[in-house]
């Protein structure tokens, strides 16, 4: 169970308001699609998730807990870019988050320690279809087979939340396309929380469970920097109810099968 | 008439185009000092090749009266001990203060500033402090390369450290990495060919620093002798070496580029 709630949270740079009263609970395995036009705060939003920067007023609470003041292990990112490691194999990649919880001195494991992280990895290198590449390093990947290694990075640490900030905004149409199967089936599998920031209103309706639209309501020529953006349309794209009355008769399907001999 | 950026040599062209300035200098050279060697046989400023020749090979293999020793072998040896040492100081003081002031926003905020000013200090001018305070050996040698040099690698692999995404920094933390991990696991790894590099481009000014402390006082070493010898005009002594310390130069940087590309073929696929 994951629950997240912002607490009428402000975020202001001196002068400049960039986010003003957003008020939001997500609850459990849902994914939020978090759309809205240029510099209007959406990455703001996912880095006070992430931690990355503090709100200015207001509280986050995830699990009723107030978010912890710096990036941890509970909350895993994809980025638009950089998001891998260079100088890493890909296999190198995704053992790193393990290998660093194991081993806090050298960040390394040995033995058969690191051949059960090793198997690990790349059963989800396998899922995210990247194990023939295992020994490659990230420069010899392409756009999306890198967002792909650094879902498999993100995903190995069992993270409650998963933020991705514009995850295909570099991909091309049809890579695109298969990264979005790919994450909406890992989100089924894993049944976590995924918070996306997108810019493609098409992409945000087609994986999000909820949708909310950030913008700023009023806008004040003489001083514009005085009005913040904030949560203005917020849908339910995906019923919670129609969802897991689909999953529930899933499940009867298969136990029904399974008892038919 | 295409734009002259627009054509470029064969493969075999350019290896002749590369050869082409060394065989115009040493030719240069050999008219220059026949034209002279006729008019006076014993003219010291541009002796021939065979005289090149026969001081080499007095001083590399025969042993010298006073010093016991074979000079050429000898120099060299102090020379690159001392060349050596300082590098290697350099380059890790460079890579400890590099690392931890770029990526601990305290310690950047104390020190940026602080060595920015103090890698403007010209070494040569506190040689003459640093022979007072550590006295005429070779610590005050050492002493003075790394004064040179080191100021430039921190500042360098700072910047390299400064230079990678924060995403990267993020990424990391989301990976539940400590300060520890991520500078043994993400900076130092990513730090390393930049440091190779910038050791690369220091060799210059270090064998500068060799040579200037040697000229002043030395027992031995290849700058000490081309000093030495210059009351006497030597410049059959004077040449050739000055040819074996660029010859040395050239291999360092050769060797420190080779083992970039061993030991970090990542970093090449990143270029290419």
């Amino acid at each position: 169970m994951t629950q997240i709630i912002f607490d009428d949270v402000w975020k202001e740079y001196g002068e400049h308001i960039v986010l003003e009263r957003i008020n939001l609970t997500l609850d459990d395995h849902e994914f939020l699609a978090v759309i809205g036009p240029s510099g209007a705060g959406k990455t703001t939003f996912l880095r006070m998730l992430l931690s990355q920067e503090a709100p200015t007023r207001g509280r986050i609470l995830i699990d009723g807990e107030p978010i912890a003041p710096e990036p941890t292990a509970d909350r895993g990112v994809v980025f638009q870019r950089y998001s891998v490691f260079p100088h890493r194999t890909v296999l190198g990649n995704v053992m790193m988050g393990p290998q660093w919880a194991a081993s806090p001195l050298l960040g390394r494991l040995f033995g058969a320690r690191r051949r059960a992280v090793e198997e690990r990895a790349m059963a989800l290198l396998t899922r995210v279809g990247l194990a023939e590449h295992a020994e490659k390093y990230p420069a010899q990947l392409s756009g999306g087979m890198q967002q792909r290694l650094a879902l498999a990075q993100a995903l190995i640490m069992k993270p409650k939340v998963l933020l991705l900030d514009e995850p295909f905004g570099a991909l091309d149409p049809g890579t695109r396309k298969q990264m979005h199967e790919l994450v909406s089936e890992l989100w089924e599998e894993n049944a976590m929380t995924i918070v996306m920031v997108t810019h493609d209103l098409p992409e945000a309706f087609l994986l999000g469970t909820r949708v909310i639209a950030v913008e700023r309501p009023r806008k004040d020529p003489q001083a514009p920097e005085r009005f913040g953006a904030t949560i203005v349309s917020d849908y339910e794209t995906k019923c919670r109810i129609v969802r897991d009355s689909r999953r529930f008769e899933a499940d009867r399907a298969k136990a029904r099968l399974t008892l038919v001999p | 008439m295409r734009r002259i950026i627009n054509y470029a040599p064969s493969p075999g062209a350019k290896v002749i185009l590369a050869i082409l300035p060394f065989v115009l200098l040493v030719g240069v050279y050999f008219l220059g000092s026949s034209a002279r060697l006729a008019i006076d046989p014993a003219d010291k400023l541009m002796p021939g090749f065979a005289s090149f020749y026969a001081s080499m090979m007095r001083l590399g293999t025969t042993i010298d009266i006073a010093t016991k020793q074979y000079l050429l072998w000898w120099d060299t040896w102090l020379s690159l001990q001392r060349l050596f040492l300082g590098l290697g100081i350099s380059a890790l003081i460079g890579l400890v203060l590099g690392i931890l002031v770029g990526f601990v926003p305290y310690l950047r905020a104390t020190f940026e500033p602080f060595f920015a000013a103090f890698s403007l200090i010209p070494p040569l001018a506190v040689l003459p402090i640093l022979f007072i305070l550590f006295g005429l050996g070779e610590l005050s040698k050492i002493v003075l390369i790394v004064f040179g040099i080191a100021p430039f690698i921190t500042r360098d692999v700072m910047l390299r450290v400064a230079s990678l995404p924060t995403e990267q920094i993020v990424k990391a933390q989301t990976l539940g990495a400590s300060t520890w991990q991520m500078i043994t696991g993400v900076i130092l790894p990513q730090v390393m060919p930049r440091l190779l590099d910038s050791v690369r481009l220091s060799l210059g000014a270090a064998w500068l620093f060799v040579i200037a402390a040697e000229a002043i006082t030395a027992e031995g070493g290849l700058g000490y002798r081309i000093f030495l010898v210059r009351r006497y005009l030597a410049m059959d002594v004077i040449l050739p070496y000055v040819a074996w310390i660029t010859l040395l130069a050239f291999l360092m940087d050769y060797a420190l580029r080779k083992i970039a590309a061993v030991a970090y073929p990542w970093d090449r696929i990143k270029a290419a």
